[in-house]
């Protein structure tokens, strides 16, 4: 048996990703008929209403404003990639103020196999200039502590007081703020998946 | 999305460009400090989403005339630039979603941030995108991009290259990269490209001339194989393609 092919080398998305991946919210208008993952909700979709927002942070405590989130996530009974549901969102950073805001659902809590569930979370992937290779990160929801002590993701996360980075901050009314922080003491955790 | 296709395999960092590469300036306040946290894959990122070929319009792959008015095409060196998506086992992936954007034929991005005063092309908008068909393949018209000067340093200039967006059908699998193109001697000179370790992996990222695919009195080719993260059951199931 051969050994398996490498996979190819990552470069950065730099400043100009907008191009590709959202031309029409970067104003080059009539190529695409809409950006892909600009809305992940509608109206039939079952389940909790929520909004996120956040920004991203750098090592001098700057918003980024040039980057781009994706967000994967299961539906409100833990499926991912059920119909009607994408499931797949991309947003930027706004060129202002660094914030993203994504309108979607509560994610239900995803099953492995019999016996281990996941916590309900968000997983995401940033790109942006000076970020080399894709960062992996998950958002967690604050409510769920119970089950965050049994996440087998959370369980990898060391020293334990690091998980603290992972979890959204809630207003009560459904909407929550996730900051991600690329250095710091804040740093965020991001996963080698 | 088709359930959980199993785990994937580790990816190997030594052909992947570390965090911090201080010669490419961006990275030092960018780059997280702490190791990543390995994390076995879950269905989390095994799934990921799919795009149908009926997301595609019919000039989506002709960035030569996808911005263009009607009847115009954009100036500079006409290309095609081709290839195939496998994975780590060989196989040639159906069906994955390929973006691509560059500068012009005079290196100037059609975007707000832009800082190279090269004149935009008003037939060029500088985005495609493509599916690949049934073996993985894709085929893309575009012109072929210059280099610009960026602002790392005094002189710092990018070689031409054009930036991939790459899904597969796990979120594990997702990968931007950039293309280049054989023969560019600002290749060699550039902090982004050496941010990469591996020598192979570079050389990986830089398009060969391909005559046989070119189109005679009309475009040139270049190809660009990618290859995107394997799956550890599959490796062990299947036989790499052709073999």
């Amino acid at each position: 048996m051969s050994k398996p092919l490498p996979e190819t080398a990552s470069q950065t998305a730099g400043p100009y990703l907008h191009i590709g991946c959202m031309p029409n919210a970067a104003g080059i208008a009539g190529v695409f008929p809409q950006d892909l993952g600009a809305q992940m909700l509608t109206d039939a979709i079952p389940g909790p209403r929520i909004e996120i927002s956040g920004k991203i942070f750098d090592g001098a405590g700057a918003p980024l404003r040039d980057a781009m989130i994706e967000l994967w996530q299961a539906d409100a009974s833990g499926r991912y990639g059920s119909p009607g549901f994408t499931g797949w969102a991309r947003k930027a950073t706004d060129v202002e103020t660094g914030i993203w805001r994504l309108k979607t659902i509560r994610p239900g809590t995803v099953r492995i196999g019999q016996d281990t569930v996941m916590a309900p979370h968000i997983t995401l992937w940033i790109v942006a200039r000076g970020i080399n290779t894709g960062l992996h990160t998950r958002m967690y929801f604050p409510e769920d502590a119970r089950v965050h002590t049994s996440d087998p993701a959370l369980a990898q996360v060391s020293p334990a007081d690091r998980v603290r980075t992972l979890i959204a901050w809630a207003d009560g009314l459904g909407s929550y703020h996730f900051d991600i922080h690329l250095q710091g003491p804040d740093e965020t955790v991001f996963f080698d998946v | 999305m088709t359930g959980s296709p199993g785990p994937l395999l580790p990816r190997d960092w030594t052909r992947q460009p570390p965090a911090l590469t201080p010669d490419y300036r961006s990275t030092r306040l960018r780059a997280p400090q702490h190791a990543r946290i390995t994390l076995p894959s879950t269905p989390s990122e095994e799934s990921g989403p799919v795009f149908g070929h009926d997301l595609l319009g019919p000039l989506d792959s002709d960035l030569t005339r996808n911005f263009a008015a009607a009847g115009q095409r954009a100036v500079g060196p006409q290309i095609i630039v081709h290839g195939q998506l496998r994975d780590q086992n060989g196989r040639g992936l159906p069906g994955a979603l390929i973006e691509v954007w560059q500068a012009n034929a005079g290196g100037r991005y059609r975007h707000r941030a832009e800082g190279y005063l090269a004149p935009l092309d008003p037939n060029f908008g500088g985005c495609g995108r493509v599916i690949t068909d049934a073996h993985g393949r894709y085929r893309l018209r575009t012109v072929q991009p210059a280099p610009y000067p960026w602002p790392n340093d005094e002189n710092a200039w990018r070689p031409a290259h054009i930036h991939f967006s790459v899904f597969g059908t796990s979120f594990a699998q997702r990968l931007i990269t950039q293309m280049y193109f054989e023969g560019d001697p600002l290749i060699q000179r550039c902090p982004i490209v050496a941010a990469i370790p591996d020598p192979t992996a570079i050389a990986g990222l830089i398009a060969p001339l391909d005559m046989e695919a070119s189109l005679p009195g009309d475009a040139l080719a270049y190809r660009f194989d990618i290859v995107l993260r394997g799956r550890r059951a599959s490796y062990f199931e299947n036989r790499p393609e052709g073999m």
